[in-house]
């Protein structure tokens, strides 16, 4: 075109980016790609197709990962895993020095691979995607120096299973990969069926870099493959990036294995606009937000809540700003917005759009060419209801709703089943920053969206899974305190018997107390409870309703979260208090359940010391601010994660229950507590001493009972944030949790003493507490 | 694409102005990192390349107001920039780019007020107008009246373009009427002389008030708004070029009025020319890529375009010393 010509339109005309140095390395591999396990490639076995999105053409072809596979994988992670863990931090610390070295060295060329498997723009694998891989394994190098001083007492799991999703190939492969070696296990990765070729070129990256063989394995293929390595007996460890229903088979999958689990999930995640926003940035935030990556995005901002006062000026805006999106050739520089990854994920945003439509929503959409392309669309007009408002697209699509209040923006935000990031765009801090502490998200982005850095946490509330990525939290996941062992022996099946007036023999009947008040069991039927020598007296038989009113109850307290920790530590304190002043009568019932007297004594004053201990935590168990990049803080906030069921050990029920209820309530949870099925007395006790130590209703509800049958209504229980279950139903347990995949942490009853110094950990802040991370971009 | 014979022929209406409404802008305020954040991306999601690179570097020239600012110009530096910016590029680089009959000058020619009869002279039937910095410049910290006066006799002398500066201090105490007002009895001194309102930015402290001074410099009959005299600590930015040209957006959603944007000071390479074009077509679209609505002041810049197209055309990078220097 001539000069003159340009002239008149003043277009930007092609500005490609090369690709003769990937298509050279593609085509070095025409006969397709075998597996990488234990340092070397195995020959191709029975190929698929990987497709470039953009054109639809066939650029490689792996190996379908078999069973046989991933045993071979597996095997040699096993095999290098003691070698590996063995290394001094420093040694493992020049490997992943290395790799983040040769990253950067071939960074173009893992870009353009990037964008020719994936579809997404050169410019945002360049400048993104890639940088953060190299970022992750600098500072995942860092870990693996300091790990044995900053994680005493803990090693790694062993091996690690991985499996990654298709929307940032390399990038999760860095997440995962980069923590699990710092902390000296050897993992087994499964790369996205779609997008497995910068995992592919990784593997031949860590070879040339002198990766100790067998440490990073590398195994090819689809969900069968994924599902081979998570049943595999021989991983210890689970890390899954994917869609909250995979992440929710795998959760029940692994039940009761014993293997680590940590899921990142999907997400819908709200962005908030506020009257004193700056409309631009915030305009400008929403194209960071879901035209990112064609919007294929965990986090993605999807869901605009915008001030209705403002709502028409910002969405006249954000329509101007999405007609100037280019959608096009993904190696293109000038390209915002890519292919998306596969013809099936185009056809679902149409189809999810369609529905929307017909549901009444209004659909705004720029221009895209024919092919595997989606354009950027605004929906406006969609009802809460709308599958558009509910259901996560990944696509690059989002509604706009209009708010009327601050506590209005708060409820529609939360008003989802995910809890995986925010944005909230206000220019006053003091709004935005009670906004961040409200929406129920792990990550939190004040006036900015997509902020990520390998020193911060990443990861969800809710059924945007658990788990962090990145920064401490990030390395703790990799990482366990000595398995214990305990019997899994399971209990009898209780024999009801009828409530009411008892024999002069027996004591008092004990009832369940819930939302501050003792309350009957709605089964009418109490058991009969022995000590050493026969029956000592009556527990309520509680049941499902029981639990279902408790854990009503327990959300009604919510006020409890945002007391202060010295609050909170006040009411633990007095409740030692009044512990202490029972100590003779608390002493004289756990005898009677059979107990020596000397060593009940010694369980009512390890239960006081409790009290003293996770008061003392209450307002100590900080956060920290994360050294993420320049011109942000990054505060990583340690918040309860809500209602807590707490399944109490069998043995030691006083000192047990108190060892698991203490921590939840010291850091702002409030419980739901099932005492020790066999000895449930003391317990039932403790709520007379409950009513006097000024602990609000609700906060503490005790359901005496069957421990499985009621535990099970818990992990069931949508409503119930986390679960702690001593005992010998952990399978179905664990199992159960995936509805809302709630967290959960179970052990078998004896795997530690209750009274002892073993029953009280930090660890059970850790887990009685979510990581939020909430990042504020300043500037004057 | 337009071309002058004439200075003032074509191009928009002139701003009226409009009475002092600080509602426009009181509410608004500008987030730095967003803003920062976005401005990164002019350079990173915008690229052009070959010859769609040439022809963007060839608009630039278009764009430039040419300028020499210094204590000791002549007549004989001012005409030498003169018949610079009469004959940007060398022969053999227009014949290169295959530019045929297209008129190619500079967008002006920017002096002291002094050197503005010198620049008159130069440019008698090129058609490119003479612009000039009247009102005490750069501190602008003379009375009013000796301000104004220097204005008109700016003005007397031919000068067509006057960029003025405005007095910091209004903008730092928010005393928004005396800034409208001052500027309003520069924009009369002015008559048919265009109007540039400069607000050196790198003084005002905060994009915020950036914006706000941006808008009552609009209200007050502004036809462009530059960011910089040259002679700051800070001048010319993209973050605040970008605050610059939302505040002259939204100006012209409510009243309708297309208002020029001319970044000054610092700007001297070939790419930042592509930058700030990408800013202008990304926020405000094609019809800002004129020179009755776009202006760069630069003095080096044009040198650094040259070299570039002299690249373009025959492959080999080029030295200074063989362009000719304005």
């Amino acid at each position: 075109m001539k000069i003159s010509e340009i002239m008149t339109d003043m277009d930007y005309g092609p500005a490609p980016e090369a690709q003769d140095i990937v298509q050279d390395w593609l085509g070095r591999h025409e006969a397709g790609f075998g597996h990488f396990i234990d340092g070397t490639f195995t020959g191709a076995g029975e190929t698929f197709a990987v497709t470039n999105p953009a054109t639809g053409g066939e650029i490689a072809r792996v190996t379908q990962g078999t069973t046989a596979d991933v045993d071979a994988a597996v095997a040699a992670a096993r095999k290098a895993q003691p070698k590996w863990a063995g290394l001094q931090g420093h040694q493992r610390a020049r490997h992943l020095y290395a790799l983040a070295r040769h990253v950067q060295q071939h960074a173009r060329f893992l870009a353009v691979l990037e964008s020719l498997d994936n579809g997404k723009p050169i410019r945002e694998s360049r400048d993104a995607d890639i940088p953060l891989v190299a970022r992750h394994f600098y500072h995942h190098a860092g870990w693996a120096e300091l790990v044995a001083e900053e994680f005493p007492d803990r090693q790694p799991w062993g091996v690690c299973g991985q499996i990654i999703p298709w929307n940032f190939p390399l990038l999760m492969l860095a997440w995962k990969v980069a923590p699990a070696l710092a902390a000296g296990n050897t993992v087994v990765l499964k790369p996205a069926e779609y997008t497995p070729l910068t995992a592919l070129a990784f593997a031949e990256i860590a070879a040339e870099c002198g990766l100790p063989a067998g440490v990073l394995n590398i195994v090819t293929g689809d969900g069968a493959t994924g599902a081979a390595i998570a049943g595999h007996d021989g991983v210890d460890k689970l890390a899954f990036t994917g869609s909250t229903e995979v992440g929710k088979i795998l959760r029940r999958q692994t039940a009761g294995s014993g293997k680590g689990l940590t899921l990142e999930l999907g997400g819908k995640s709200p962005f908030i606009v506020f009257e004193d926003a700056d409309l631009d940035a915030a305009v400008e935030g929403v194209v960071d937000a879901i035209w990112f990556n064609q919007g294929q995005v965990c986090c993605a901002g999807s869901r605009v809540l915008v001030a209705e006062a403002i709502e028409a000026r910002f969405t006249e805006r954000l329509k101007a700003r999405m007609a100037r999106l280019t959608v096009g050739n993904p190696l293109d520089k000038n390209t915002d917005i890519g292919a998306i990854v596969h013809p099936v994920q185009r056809d679902r945003i149409a189809e999810l759009v369609a529905q929307g439509r017909a549901e009444g929503a209004e659909i705004h959409q720029g221009a895209a060419p024919e092919g595997c392309f989606y354009p950027p669309t605004i929906i406006t007009n969609a009802q809460p209801a709308s599958v558009l408002s509910t259901e996560e697209i990944f696509g690059p699509v989002v509604t706009i709703t209009p708010f009327r209040t601050p506590d209005d923006a708060v409820a529609l935000a939360n008003n989802t089943r995910y809890g995986l990031a925010a944005s909230i765009w206000s220019e006053g801090i003091t709004q935005a920053l009670d906004i961040a502490r409200q929406v129920k998200a792990g990550v939190i982005w004040v006036n900015g969206t997509n902020l990520f850095d390998a020193a911060a946490g990443f990861g969800g509330y809710r059924e945007s899974g658990y788990g962090r990525e990145g920064g401490r939290e990030g390395m703790a996941a990799y990482m366990r305190s000595p398995a214990r062992t305990g019997q899994e022996t399971d209990l009898p099946a209780l024999d009801p018997v009828p409530g009411g007036p008892t024999g002069a023999a027996l004591d008092r009947t004990a009832k369940l107390f819930i939302g501050g008040k003792q309350a009957r069991p709605d089964s009418g039927y109490v058991y009969q409870v022995n000590g050493a020598k026969g029956p000592i007296g009556l527990a309520a038989l509680g049941s499902r309703k029981d639990i279902r009113n408790a854990v009503e109850a327990a959300a009604k307290a919510s006020g409890w979260a945002n007391t202060t920790g010295h609050q909170r530590a006040q009411i633990l304190y007095y409740l030692g208090e009044n512990l202490s002043a029972r100590a003779e009568e608390f002493t004289a019932r756990l005898t009677a359940s059979g107990t020596k007297e000397k060593t009940a004594r010694a369980e009512v004053e390890a239960a006081i010391a409790r009290c003293f201990r996770y008061a003392a935590w209450a307002d100590k168990f900080d956060g920290a601010v994360h050294n993420t990049v320049s011109g942000h803080v990054t505060l990583a906030m340690h918040e309860p994660l809500g209602v807590m069921g707490v399944v109490a050990p069998t043995e030691a029920p006083l000192a047990g229950l108190l060892s698991l209820m203490l921590p939840a309530l010291a850091m702002g949870n409030r419980v739901v507590a099932v005492p020790s099925q066999t000895h449930p007395l003391s317990a039932t006790d403790l709520y007379q001493v409950i009513e006097t130590s000024d602990i609000p209703a609700g906060v503490v509800n005790i359901v005496t009972g069957p421990r499985d049958e009621l535990a099970r209504v818990l992990a069931q229980h949508d409503g119930v944030d986390a679960l702690w279950y001593v005992g010998s139903a952990r399978k179905q347990v664990e199992a159960d949790s995936a509805g809302n995949l709630k967290q959960v942490w179970t052990e078998a009853d004896g795997a530690r003493d209750w009274a002892g110094s073993e029953g009280q950990s930090r660890d059970f802040l850790a887990r009685a507490t979510q990581v939020k991370n909430i990042w504020v971009p300043y500037g004057a | 694409m337009s071309h002058r014979s004439t200075p003032h022929t074509e191009g928009p209406s002139r701003n009226p102005g409009m009475p002092l409404d600080t509602s426009m802008f009181e509410g608004i305020r500008v987030n730095r990192p967003a803003t920062e954040r976005r401005a990164d991306g002019f350079g990173s999601r915008r690229s052009v390349k070959k010859a769609y690179q040439a022809a963007w570097l060839v608009n630039a020239i278009r764009l430039i107001d040419l300028t020499t600012l210094a204590g000791d110009d002549t007549r004989g530096k001012v005409h030498r920039l003169c018949a610079k910016a009469r004959n940007p590029l060398a022969s053999h680089i227009r014949e290169g780019l295959d530019l045929g009959n297209m008129p190619l000058t500079v967008g002006a020619v920017c002096v002291y007020p002094t050197m503005v009869p010198h620049a008159v002279e130069a440019l008698d039937g090129s058609g490119i107008p003479v612009a000039s910095v009247a009102t005490g410049f750069p501190a602008g910290l003379m009375p009013l009246h000796l301000r104004l006066a220097e204005i008109e006799w700016t003005v007397a002398q031919g000068a067509h373009e006057i960029d003025i500066v405005i007095t910091r201090e209004h903008v730092l105490t928010g005393n928004w009427q005396a800034l409208y007002d001052e500027i309003m009895a520069m924009r009369e001194a002015c008559g048919d002389a265009h109007l540039k309102v400069i607000l050196a930015t790198g003084e005002l402290g905060t994009l915020s008030k950036v914006y706000a001074a941006s808008m009552v410099a609009m209200q007050a009959g502004a036809d462009f708004i530059k960011t910089s005299t040259g002679k700051e600590g800070v001048n010319a930015t993209l973050p605040v070029s970008l605050t610059m040209v939302r505040a002259l957006r939204d100006y012209g959603a409510l009243t309708g009025h297309k208002i020029g944007f001319k970044p000054a000071g610092g700007i001297k390479s070939a790419k930042e020319a592509l930058q700030w074009q990408v800013l202008m077509k990304e926020e405000l679209g094609r019809p800002w890529l004129e020179p009755d609505l776009f202006r760069f002041g630069a003095s080096s810049m044009l040198g650094d375009i040259e070299r570039q197209l002299e690249h373009h055309v025959t492959g080999r990078y080029a030295a200074s010393h063989r362009h000719a220097m304005s």
